[in-house]
């Protein structure tokens, strides 16, 4: 009895806590910052309500006959079985409607396609477990991964309360920029497994596909700041990998552009530069919470059976060069970085390990090395799968 | 029928009718239909346990934003095992006991047309969810790529990957000599009186899901191999490196995933078309429109499948063929449900146990039936597409309907089965438990979608956080409300009420299928000589 009274109590309680807490959720579709957004929301609605309707029908028809053709309420049964009138009814009359669905889904659906006479271009990489964005027509180009303060909230058992986590799981550290009121055409590719790059705002999804190229567009109206995350099965952190979508006003996207280019500059000499074993060290440490923990660990004690430990790890404290071609090229579920990371994050990260979590070989490796590996070396992982299929058959 | 069992029953006299062998050999080597029936129902009841279990892990880690239980990959682990378990272990298990039991009873034959390989079918089918269930253990853990296995990601699993494939190779033989045995017992076997269009719609559904079983598991075999070579053979059939496509995978699979979708909802309709007329006591309406639109729907179901990739990036011609192929669906499919009704409609309606699941059948199916059409309309498909309003979608049309239908099946001849009453009142309680927690469980992932969030996420951002936690205490309640089945089979098993129970088992049930013209609980063998006439009344 005393159970009962507290489960009631808390239901209670939860009704309130839901009551109160109305304004933080949505109960239907985003209705967008497009016009696809827009067609696609009312397409939606349209035959929400024709299901509505049905629904009311046909449930008002069977509820009617529940209650009143009841053996208790003394009602005995009819025993007709057949009607061919009433059966071609109820099949033609679907069909008309289905015709009306047809009519303006077909044109939302060619619109959504169309991609010819796009203003400008962003190239859209899927990784595990971040986008790469690269604009073809500016040469900007950078990676967006999701943002520290919610990577920190989101291991298990960390303590954080995601609810003090602004954006928690939908922010990114660098967000990709557009520009509003231009025509914006997506390629959309991957690099290791599937993935699926929603804005809801925008009012689609584009899985993209490595070694294929997918195409969408889309025409932002309003400046604003949308959100979305991947929505393709893609490995352990693919509900890790938002996307953040920041549209501007021209001249402030312009600036922006100005801007990103002299980050270029800016990563470029830092490339160059000498740097110290302990600048190095500095800088890997948080390159390897970002890039590296989540599997490995943050104490470099991976997890048994899946993935190794860093910690007295023979690689890590053997030859460097064949460390840092494995990270560069990934192997099995490890990524391959070399494309990932700057020459400098790069650099620091290997040295960092070396000399960190509990190893101490003492080397280091200068970014200006990784430079001319990335410019001897510029392909992608070629030998991963040889690699994969090594070690199957081992 | 008597000489195979004869074959292992050295120890009894052979003077008159056989029994079955005693102790546990006789459910190793059982070739009795019932037996087999029997073994199925259990075993799938069994893995109903241990992918609800899952899911209550999955539904845990998503009580509250954040991760408190389990890691990300083992998350994903369940999401897929919870699939695969409940998919080859429980649903299609479940089906095929019925049918093992049902389908002799209901044409008036003496077994099945090929009892030894139904034996093998069912050991060969406990084999393959062991082999499957095993790869938990394994280094690098059970697949997570999802039930879909698409690569590239599914490429990347670890030991466990020829295990999940050759165990999808062993239920794979197991369903396909399953349906083989089922459509030979059902063009063989069936009373002289019976014909084609006297079936029972159970009959009819299975033999049509026998045929779908048959042209879709060498397909779903085929895929999974084309895998395993891929993985250690060196080809590259889904790898663009290789001159390969991933999305060539995806098309090989939905070609045998949509209609695998039909083979678990084709008999429900079929269950739901046998209780429906009992209980509203009056003949099934629409019984030829009924098998037609059975076959329509089994058709329509190989010429849809890429309904589930339209964001894979298809030309526009195929994204609108598609589109319009699924929409007909709903035609056929409608026609069911108005029948059901029409059914219903001017009855004498009494609402035992297996009615009231049926009737939340009708309903709860038919709201999952809606999400189908909406999502068929594929550019709102391009929001929907892999969030919770599919999840939300495919649970409707499995949950409260494949499930239910069998718990209904469960509850419809336990009696007959066992000769013994179950208790009505706790199985009352059991359906309002059920369908009450199963709509808190289900019906808010329709808005968490809506509002954006992915499916196969182990975590998610705070706006989602209230409709989740409602979902899990749905979950919770749903899990926990299916103990009370167990309890009841148990008992029941043991003796159930004590009422006695007629060869009818329910009013006038006799008028609807030959099933009821046999005692209760059937002799071992049944229809050792076929019956002269066969009830018209249940269409």
């Amino acid at each position: 009895m005393k159970k009962a009274k507290q489960l009631i109590a808390c239901v209670i309680l939860m009704a309130m806590s839901l009551e109160s807490a109305q304004a933080a959720y949505d109960l239907n579709l985003k209705q967008g910052v497009t016009q696809i957004s827009h067609d696609v929301y009312d397409l939606h609605m349209l035959i929400l309500w024709i299901c509505v309707f049905i629904g009311i029908a046909v449930f008002g028809a069977m509820f009617y006959s529940i209650y009143y053709h009841r053996k208790s309420r003394g009602h005995v049964a009819s025993q007709f079985h057949e009607s061919t009138k009433i059966e071609i009814l109820w099949t033609i009359i679907p069909t008309l409607i289905l015709v009306g669905m047809a009519i303006p889904a077909t044109k939302t659906m060619m619109e959504l396609n169309d991609v010819q006479d796009a203003d400008m271009s962003i190239k859209v990489t899927g990784w595990q477990w971040k986008w790469e964005y690269e604009y073809l027509d500016t040469g900007v180009h950078f990676f967006s991964s999701l943002d520290e303060a919610s990577n920190r909230a989101r291991q298990l058992g960390s303590g954080i309360d995601p609810r003090s986590v602004p954006h928690y799981l939908l922010n990114v550290d660098n967000p990709l920029v557009i520009p509003v009121k231009k025509k914006i055409r997506f390629l959309f590719t991957a690099a290791d497994v599937l993935h699926s790059w929603w804005v809801p705002d925008l009012g689609w999804k584009k899985d993209t596909i490595p070694g294929f190229i997918n195409e969408a567009w889309t025409y932002v109206e309003k400046p604003g700041t949308y959100r979305g995350q991947c929505t393709e099965l893609c490995g352990k952190d693919h509900g890790f990998m938002p996307i953040v979508v920041i549209a501007m006003e021209q001249v402030d996207y312009d600036n922006w552009v100005a801007e990103q280019k002299g980050l270029v500059a800016e990563t470029n000499a830092a490339a160059e530069k000498e740097w110290s074993k302990d600048e190095l060290i500095a800088k890997g440490e948080s390159v390897y919470q970002n890039n590296c923990a989540s599997c490995h660990m943050a104490d470099g004690a991976g997890m048994a059976g899946a993935f190794p430990a860093l910690s007295g790890s023979k690689l890590v404290n053997g030859d460097i060069n064949s460390q840092i071609d494995l990270v560069y090229k990934g192997k099995g579920m490890m990524p391959a970085f070399g494309q990932m990371l700057s020459e400098v994050d790069f650099a620091a990260v290997i040295t960092y390990t070396r000399n960190a979590l509990g190893n101490a070989v003492g080397d280091s490796v200068q970014p200006s090395a990784i430079k001319s590996l990335k410019s001897s070396a510029p392909a992608q992982n070629d030998d991963k799968d040889e690699d994969d299929k090594d070690e199957g058959n081992t | 029928m008597s000489a195979v069992v004869t074959e292992h029953d050295d120890h009894h006299e052979h003077d008159h009718d056989h029994g079955p062998s005693k102790g546990l050999l006789r459910w190793l080597i059982t070739t009795n239909h019932k037996d087999i029936g029997t073994l199925y129902l259990l075993f799938a009841l069994a893995m109903f346990f241990v992918g609800g279990a899952m899911a209550l892990v999955i539904r845990a880690e998503l009580f509250e934003p954040g991760l408190q239980f389990v890691q990300p990959q083992f998350f994903n682990s369940m999401t897929t095992m919870h699939a695969l378990v409940m998919v080859f272990g429980a649903v299609m298990p479940a089906f095929v006991g019925l049918a093992n039991w049902m389908i002799p009873m209901m044409i008036g034959a003496p077994d099945m047309a090929l009892p030894r390989m139904n034996n093998m079918s069912f050991w060969l089918l406990v084999a393959g969810v062991l082999m499957l269930a095993s790869t938990l253990f394994m280094e690098g853990g059970a697949p997570a790529s999802g039930w879909t296995l698409y690569p590239p990601l599914v490429l990347q699993t670890g030991a466990a990957l020829p295990f999940a494939i050759f165990s999808v190779h062993l239920l794979g033989i197991s369903s396909i000599m399953g349906a083989i045995n089922i459509i030979a017992t059902i063009f063989n076997m069936r009373a002289p009186a019976m014909t084609l269009m006297k079936m029972p719609l159970f009959v009819w559904t299975w033999l049509i899901t026998a045929f779908l079983l048959i042209a879709i598991m060498p397909v779903f075999a085929g895929a999974v191999t084309m895998l395993l070579t891929d993985r250690f053979f060196g080809t590259s059939f889904f790898d663009a490196a290789g001159g390969g496509d991933p999305v060539l995978y995806q098309h090989i699979f939905w070609f045998f995933g949509h209609p695998e979708v039909y083979v678990m909802i084709l008999p429900t309709f079929g269950v739901a078309s046998t209780i429906i007329p009992v209980f509203a006591r009056k003949p099934l309406f629409g019984y030829s429109s009924m098998v037609y639109a059975t076959a329509a729907i089994a058709f329509l179901s190989f010429i849809v499948w890429a309904h589930h990739m339209f964001t894979v990036g298809m030309p526009i011609a195929g994204e609108l063929y598609f589109m319009y192929a699924t929409m007909l669906i709903a035609i056929p499919t409608g026609v069911k449900v108005f029948n059901w009704t029409a059914t219903m409609w001017k009855g004498s309606m009494t609402f035992e146990t297996p009615m009231l699941f049926s009737i939340a059948f009708v309903v709860l199916f038919t709201m999952g039936g809606f999400t189908g059409l909406m999502m068929s309309v594929a550019p709102s498909d391009f929001q929907y597409h892999d969030t919770y309003f599919i999840v939300a979608h495919f649970h409707y049309t499995l949950v409260p309907a494949s499930i239910f239908i069998l718990m209904a099946a469960g509850y419809f001849w336990l009696p007959k089965w066992t000769g013994h009453m179950y208790d009505e009142k706790i199985g009352k309680l059991h359906f309002w438990l059920s369908a009450i927690s199963v709509n808190i469980l289900f019906f808010p992932q329709h808005f968490l979608g809506l509002a954006g969030m992915p499916r196969r996420i182990p975590d998610y951002a705070v706006q989602f956080a209230d409709w989740n936690m409602v979902s899990s205490i749905g979950a919770f309640i749903f899990g926990f409300s299916q103990l009370l089945f167990l309890w009841i089979v148990v008992k029941t098993i043991k003796g159930g009420t004590g009422e006695v129970v007629t060869d009818e088992v329910w009013e006038d049930a006799s008028k609807h299928g030959l099933e009821w013209t046999l005692p209760s609980p059937p002799p071992y063998h049944t229809f050792t000589t076929p019956p002269e006439i066969v009830p018209t009344e249940h269409f």
